[in-house]
């Protein structure tokens, strides 16, 4: 156990000092190449710069290369490879737009060196009840699990700092989750995640300098995914990413199709006080934003502590759940 | 509003760990002997399909719960 500190703390420093140092940088750049963005929310018509998914990559990067350097492990690499395309992927669609089809083929494509590395393990832990050994159903589950949770944090991504926001939320919880279930070296390698996130937030949270565009947004939730499968803790992860599964669930229900959040009306517009609130237009989707504007108008910031509140209570059903694991009926 | 988000929550945390408990109860203990060298294809094929019938009944109860811990706030 003491001889992993010393890698969890250096890589947990580069994690958070990476993106902190390079992302004023980048935003320099954006700004000076004139890739920038509306904020539709704000007052002053604001331009944002676009994509912070670069500044993110790089800490992933960098802290989980020194990682593999102390442990060489297959899941690290699985780590590096799965992530890496995921931002590839999501920064060609922030460059040119690509249809519905593209993030979830890609991306599926894009989990298939944590099949060729053998980095996980085909029984589906769940609480109380034990394991199940399902080989080839895991498999699957292995290529539909990166898409998924890719696509769910880029739908949640739709206020200022709330995806990187509910991604220190989540991430963290899913690490404690890890220690709780003494997969020390697992916890480990999902740190940087929890840590990136953080120093991303601080220029994503509201008014926002950067946003993370669905390169961004495809990154942290790819390398999200590929530790619930490396880590065995799927239904952990899952539990943990709820209030943006009911997000995805509530826009899939209402939409009826995969569609791209660009090629959809927006479930919200402003007040003269530029509050939020829900449109009156019956065709929009209903989102989880809807939902919470259901009750009124709200700020910007409102909502985003509301999502935060409802990531924290999934995050305390997770923790929850993992100490479920070690019970057995 | 809030409290039905939470409650929702609740509710697709449950029926997680009681989705599991059944997946666990059908699927660990299943097996089959009587095809020679095909018997762990067969078997993965069932599995696969319980798991999926499963998931389309854990997606038909949400919808219903969710019409039902929403209906005022749906009625856009």
């Amino acid at each position: 156990m003491i001889e992993l500190i010393v890698p969890a703390i250096i890589s947990c420093i580069l994690a958070f000092f990476v993106v902190y140092f390079t992302t004023p940088s980048l935003i320099k750049i954006l700004v000076k190449k004139n890739y920038t963005v509306k904020d539709m929310n704000k007052k002053d018509n604001a331009m944002v710069a676009r994509p912070g998914g670069i500044s993110i990559i790089l800490g992933i990067f960098a802290s989980e290369i020194i990682l593999y350097g102390f442990f060489q492990l297959n899941e690290i690499l699985a780590v590096i490879i799965t992530t890496t395309a995921a931002f590839l992927i999501g920064y060609v669609d922030d460059r040119k737009v690509m249809g519905g089809w593209f993030k979830p083929v890609t991306l599926a494509i894009a989990a298939l060196p944590i099949i060729f590395l053998g980095a996980y393990d085909s029984d589906l832990a769940f609480p109380l009840f034990g394991d199940v050994q399902i080989p080839i159903l895991y498999l699957g589950l292995i290529i539909f699990m990166i898409p998924i949770t890719g696509n769910t944090i880029n739908s949640i991504d739709v206020l200022n700092g709330v995806a990187s926001g509910f991604m220190v939320i989540a991430s963290f919880t899913l690490s404690i989750c890890l220690f709780i279930l003494q997969n020390y070296e697992i916890a480990i390698v999902s740190l940087p995640l929890g840590f990136v996130s953080l120093a991303f937030y601080k220029y994503h949270k509201i008014p926002s300098k950067i946003f993370p565009g669905d390169s961004g947004a495809l990154t942290f939730g790819a390398m999200y995914g590929v530790i619930a499968i490396i880590g065995g803790v799927e239904i952990i992860a899952a539990i943990a990413l709820l209030p943006a599964v009911i997000n995805s669930f509530l826009f899939l229900s209402s939409v009826k199709r995969v569609v791209e959040h660009r090629q959809i009306k927006n479930p919200t517009t402003l007040t003269s006080d530029f509050k939020l609130k829900t449109t009156d237009d019956r065709t929009a989707p209903i989102t989880l934003v809807r939902l919470i504007l259901a009750g009124g108008p709200l700020t910007e910031k409102q909502i985003g502590f509301a999502i935060f509140k409802l990531a924290i209570f999934s995050g305390i059903l997770a923790i929850i759940t993992a100490f479920m694991m070690g019970v057995s009926l | 509003m809030k409290s039905g988000l939470y409650g929702f929550l609740f509710a697709m945390w449950g029926l997680i760990i009681i989705g599991g408990g059944i997946m666990v109860v059908l699927l660990g203990p299943f097996t089959i002997q009587q095809f020679g060298d095909f018997h762990w294809i067969l078997a993965s094929g069932i599995k696969v399909t319980i798991a999926l019938v499963l998931v389309v009944l854990w997606i038909l109860i949400l919808s219903k719960l969710k019409n039902w811990i929403f209906k005022k706030e749906l009625k856009f």
